[in-house]
């Protein structure tokens, strides 16, 4: 059961109706956690003690920078799989979601900057996690450089698979050692975020924006692989047919 | 079936690339010339203080190591994919990740041994005192082997295409982030006096794993390109 579900999920015919039928609801319930998170992370929450207003932010921030690292999971684990199994699908899961996983590394680094300016008097410090973040955007480029320039998209596919595969063994080294240069070349003058002591007013809307996220990134890497598949099986007969009955 | 025994064939292929090497000598100085070159221009770029100089020193160092082992690492396969000895190695019955490795080593031998001789003259010019020399050079010899081996798996996955250099930057600059940190840390320490054990035991763990790790990723990657 569970094998014939694999099976049928590895073959871009079955993924493109699937994915389909599946992108309205992701679609859809992305947009109702947004706005409730929206709501009562802007509205109904109320105002830090320490950073005002300002702190608000976060709501965008933190859940981007969750989808920077899990994203950038996602696609180790699916490079694995591709090159252990080699399935078709998988591949073209890790190039669809480069792209948005390279956006949202940006997003937080660039809400990571504006949140900066109030807090910390720059748009920019050496701080431990934004210089990790700023690699980690790095890391993105290169794989989607990789990618486009290598024509063949298989072997595209396959290499850039090894390289995240390879990016995801160094990610906690670069981490780690970023933490430690970080303490040794910058007294502790950065007043951080803490995290743990958050009241359950402003977590709960934070975890519905980390949710509405995760669904808004299941969408679009929907629809890019949809993308993908339809101009990798461009000479397949199924595709021929379903284009020629949409010009009809 | 191959007679040659995996010792003898890491030997032969070793050999063969510092043969290769030494009878193109004019390019086995490159390395060390962009390595002392860029050092030099950093003094120009940011003014001649020497108490300025020597805070920026190690850093200076290696980031000029960096760039030296990134320019030089383009060539490590480039001529074998070319005549299609590439090729022939896919095909031997020994594994590719230790034939390999015999490429990488003679590619430091000729890339990144020669940045660790030269570099007690940067330590003079950069005002790096005397007593952090050893730690200097003990990081160049620990840490460029770290360049090479992780070099290698960008080299392996961009050397089929026409223009790899400028990806070849972009894929393997961040992963050489922790080098540069501990590197340049332990070379600090030791000019403020206070042992240094720590960097210098992370520096060889890192070397320890790259060396088991990258010629896995590095033949996987070459037979991918090779496909």
């Amino acid at each position: 059961m569970i094998i014939r579900f694999f099976h049928q999920m590895g073959s871009p015919r079955y993924f493109y109706n699937i994915a389909g039928k599946m992108i309205p609801w992701f679609m859809v319930s992305f947009l109702l956690t947004l706005l409730a998170g929206l709501y009562y992370g802007l509205i109904v929450a109320p105002p830090d003690y320490q950073q005002g207003e300002s702190y608000r932010i976060m709501y965008i921030h933190v859940p981007a920078a969750w989808m920077s690292m899990f994203i950038y999971v996602v696609m180790a684990v699916s490079g694995l799989i591709s090159l252990v199994w080699r399935i078709k699908m998988t591949e073209i899961i890790i190039i669809s979601s480069a792209t948005v996983g390279a956006s949202f590394t940006f997003l937080a680094l660039a809400t990571g900057s504006l949140w900066g300016k109030p807090m910390w008097g720059t748009w920019w410090v050496w701080d431990a996690r934004l210089t990790s973040e700023l690699i980690l955007l790095f890391l993105y480029l290169g794989i989607i450089a990789l990618h486009s320039a290598i024509e063949d998209k298989r072997v595209a596919a396959r290499a850039v698979a090894i390289l995240a595969l390879v990016g995801v063994v160094n990610i906690p080294i670069i981490h780690y050692s970023v933490e430690w240069w970080n303490t040794l070349h910058q007294p502790a003058s950065i007043t951080k975020f803490d995290k743990p002591s958050m009241d359950a007013s402003m977590l709960i809307p934070l975890l519905v924006m980390a949710i509405s996220f995760k669904l808004y990134y299941g969408a679009v890497v929907l629809m890019r692989a949809r993308a993908e598949i339809v101009e990798r099986e461009r000479n397949s007969r199924w595709v021929q047919e379903m284009v020629e009955q949409g010009a009809k | 079936m191959s007679t040659l025994s995996l010792t003898s064939a890491f030997n032969l292929l070793l050999k063969r690339d510092l043969v290769l090497a030494y009878r193109r000598r004019s390019e086995l100085v490159n390395p060390m010339l962009f390595f002392v070159l860029v050092t030099a221009m950093f003094p120009l770029g940011i003014g001649n203080d020497p108490k300025l100089i020597e805070a920026v020193g190690p850093g200076v160092v290696w980031v000029a190591a960096l760039l030296a082992s990134l320019l030089s690492l383009d060539s490590m396969f480039r001529s074998d994919f070319e005549d299609g000895s590439l090729e022939q190695y896919m095909l031997s019955a020994h594994p590719i990740s230790i034939l390999v490795l015999a490429k990488i080593l003679a590619h430091w031998l000729v890339t990144g041994l020669p940045l660790f001789i030269v570099a007690p003259l940067l330590a003079i010019l950069l005002n790096i005192p005397g007593e952090a020399v050893p730690t200097l050079m003990l990081t160049l010899l620990l840490g460029t082997p770290v360049l090479s081996l992780i070099g290698s798996v960008g080299v392996a996955l961009t050397v089929g295409l026409r223009r790899g250099g400028v990806i070849l930057s972009l894929l393997v600059l961040p992963l050489y982030v922790p080098v540069l940190i501990f590197a340049t840390d332990a070379v600090k320490t030791s000019i403020a006096g206070i042992p240094t054990t720590a960097q210098i035991s992370i520096l060889s763990a890192m070397l320890v794993g790259s060396l088991v790790l990258a010629p896995l990723a590095t033949a996987a990657s070459l037979r991918i390109s090779l496909s």
